[in-house]
């Protein structure tokens, strides 16, 4: 299927609508990026309401300063996912907070980062997944969810083993460096493409 | 369509197609983004696994079996492949360069090099090797630390795999995170009213389309619509009724200067009907999800075509105000064939919703009542252009209301939300309907009235409350049906 708008073409194209204030351009970000950025968010904060704020805020900020964002650091899907996460967390952080200081104190600082970080890791990972080349992720959706041996996944796809085997390792090793940025809170790196 | 028969479910852009099944923020076309993020070699692999070639020296390994589409240039013999195994050049580091016995031997142990037990990480991690292979790698890691920490990560990263939940986002969420966007910065190029239906249908439709596998697309759907005050159908599939979408609406698209979606395609008549007929009958293979990037591109190029050209068009001023859609044996104002394919839309997707058995839900109250009220002012031309076909009854007594005038009227009461009263005109297109001249009442719900005016309900069977002239209200009811077609 010939895209006509492949990224970065499309991206930039975008930032220039929105920057012209097209109410137009925001519908279609909105289609491109919607579950993407409220997939991230209800990965960071388990619950749906939540997520449903943060994708009208991260909506709103993309809305109110498409200049934030430079297409020659990478696409905008990484800088709308950086932005995705940026919120969650911040928002996952304002509910812990409150909801340690209603408890009494119970519970420790220490923890709430610990939560944070793996809310952060796991919403990396989902991203790593998504946008993983498709024939790794088809890879690994026949090894991991159908259960298929490296041999079956390699006659499923129609590939030799060889390259079955080299597709499962570099898709686990993309999907490990979800780990990597977990050190620095605030700033979420790991979402691809500004290298 | 008997080309159906001969490609059931074969769809050529499909051959990834069970990726698709997992819920994707966009399109696999973005797959490839990420590159150059990781450093190794991560550029390559989009590009050699998209090949399906395998990379690195296909045909020439001892792998079990040569790759089905790209059989060794000259059959070596087994046997002298496996002897001269190293010196073949390029080999990558995740090439496999050992001989490799694909039968597994019951005894003794599989003795294998670390490169290849270094391969084997992934699959190793992922439970997917031979217990052979798997006793091979463990006993490997116990004396190599590099696979060791290799090992670990993989291993730690099939922790991150979980399967996607399929959460459908609520399309109301849709407008609402779009309304306090514009609230916030209001946007110099609004898209303008009688376009915003169209803008949330066309999202709704697409988004009922998003995890659609082949056997969704081919499901058979019928479309039903009224002609000559007969229910009437057609079979079609998911991808027909889009594929119908995109050369009806191409329509507008053809009238606004954008390109026309039927390409080289011509049709005999430029009718709904006969343009869908003309494009359905081109093509060799019976329409699949490829139809669905270009319908929601035309649909996204016209909304954004009309946010520039009409924004004036609502009160009349303005080009765009003026400019008419043909649609053969008729013509809408820009304005009201977008609604009219915003009605469309919505009653379509319900076609595939059925066909489907997923829920589907109406437009949104406002949206509705914007295309209740197309209908309600398409009604008296309908009507006198029955009347004048000898398929209404003639007015009675008094006739001619002079144009601008007060006329006899039905009240039409649409209940529920995005319901309303207009009051229809009967005796003339021209005359105004009046409160004083109400002569019948019709209450239905909004849904229903839909429902008739899409033809899927006959005007015999709609749930209508009625009070008045019952000659008025069946004329009203079956125009109401009229205004179907393909």
């Amino acid at each position: 299927m010939a895209k006509k708008d492949a990224p970065p073409r499309w991206d930039r194209k975008m930032q220039q609508r929105l920057a012209r204030g097209e109410a137009a351009a925001l519908g279609e970000l909105y289609d491109r990026f919607a579950s993407l950025v409220h997939g991230l968010a209800h990965t960071v904060l388990g619950d749906e309401r939540a997520a449903d704020h943060v994708t009208r805020d991260v909506f709103a900020h993309v809305w109110e300063h498409p200049d934030g964002y430079d297409p020659k650091q990478g696409p905008l899907r990484s800088w709308v996912a950086t932005l995705t996460h940026r919120l969650a967390v911040q928002r996952l952080r304002a509910t812990e907070t409150a909801a340690l200081a209603r408890d009494g104190g119970q519970g420790s600082s220490e923890e709430l980062e610990r939560k944070v970080r793996h809310a952060s890791v796991a919403a990396r990972a989902d991203y790593i997944v998504q946008s993983m080349p498709v024939p790794l992720r088809a890879a690994l959706e026949l090894a991991y969810f159908q259960r298929r041996d490296y041999r079956q996944t390699a006659a499923d796809l129609g590939v030799t083993e060889d390259e079955a085997r080299r597709r499962l390792r570099l898709g686990l090793q993309l999907l490990s460096t979800a780990h990597d940025a977990g050190a620095a809170p605030g700033a979420p790196p790991g979402y691809g493409g500004a290298a | 369509m008997n080309e159906a028969q001969r490609f059931p479910d074969k769809d050529p852009d499909d051959d990834l197609g069970e990726s698709k099944q997992r819920k994707q923020a966009s399109g696999p076309e973005e797959a490839g983004e990420p590159e150059g993020t990781w450093e190794d070699g991560f550029g390559d692999t989009a590009a050699g696994a998209d090949a399906m070639s395998g990379g690195n020296d296909d045909g020439r390994h001892p792998t079990s079996g040569p790759p089905p589409d790209q059989p060794p240039r000259i059959p070596l013999p087994r046997a002298s492949v496996e002897d001269t195994g190293r010196p073949l050049p390029a080999l990558a580091d995740l090439g496999d360069p050992a001989p490799r016995d694909p039968a597994p031997r019951a005894a003794a142990p599989l003795v294998l090099e670390h490169r290849v037990l270094k391969a084997l990480l992934g699959a190793w991690a992922l439970a997917a090797c031979s217990p052979e292979e798997t006793a091979a790698v463990e006993e490997h890691l116990g004396d190599c630390g590099a696979c060791a920490d290799e090992a670990r990560r993989l291993r730690e990263a099939v922790g991150l795999l979980h399967p996607a939940e399929s959460l459908d986002l609520d399309p109301a969420l849709r407008a609402r995170v779009l309304q306090g966007c514009l609230e916030r910065r209001p946007p110099r190029i609004p898209v303008p009213e009688w376009a915003s239906p169209y803008d949330a249908e066309t999202a709704r439709l697409d988004a009922l389309l998003q995890d659609f596998g082949d056997a969704e697309w081919h499901a058979p759907v019928r479309l039903r619509w009224f002609e000559k005050d007969e229910p009437t159908s057609r079979r079609t599939t998911v991808a027909g009724v889009i594929a119908h979408l995109l050369t009806v609406d191409g329509l507008v698209a053809v009238a606004l200067g954008l390109e026309d979606p039927m390409g080289e395609v011509a049709a005999d008549r430029p009718t709904p009907a006969a343009r869908t007929d003309a494009y359905w009958r081109a093509s060799h293979f019976p329409p699949t999800r490829a139809v669905r990037a270009p319908w929601r591109e035309q649909t996204h190029a016209l909304v954004r075509t009309v946010a520039f050209t009409g924004g004036a068009g609502d009160a009349g001023g303005g080009a765009a105000g003026k400019l008419a859609v043909p649609y053969g044996d008729f013509e809408l104002p820009l304005h009201d064939a977008m609604l009219d394919r915003a009605f469309e839309c919505w009653v379509h997707a319900e076609d595939i919703a059925d066909a489907v058995d997923y829920p589907y839900e109406p437009p949104s109250g406002s949206d509705l009542h914007q295309m209740v009220g197309l209908a309600a002012r398409l009604l008296p031309t309908v009507l006198s252009a029955r009347r004048r076909a000898g398929l209404a009854a003639p007015p009675p007594g008094r006739h001619l209301v002079p144009a601008g005038e007060p006329g006899r009227s039905l009240r039409l009461e649409i209940e529920g939300s995005g319901g309303g009263e207009w009051l229809i005109p009967l005796d003339s297109p021209a005359a105004v309907g009046s409160a004083e001249h109400e002569v019948a009442h019709v209450a239905l719900d909004g849904a229903e009235f839909c429902r008739l005016a899409a033809g899927h309900v006959s005007p015999a069977e709609a749930a209508a409350g009625q009070v008045g002239d019952r000659a008025a209200i069946r004329d009203v009811l079956l125009a109401a049906a009229s205004l179907s077609r393909m």
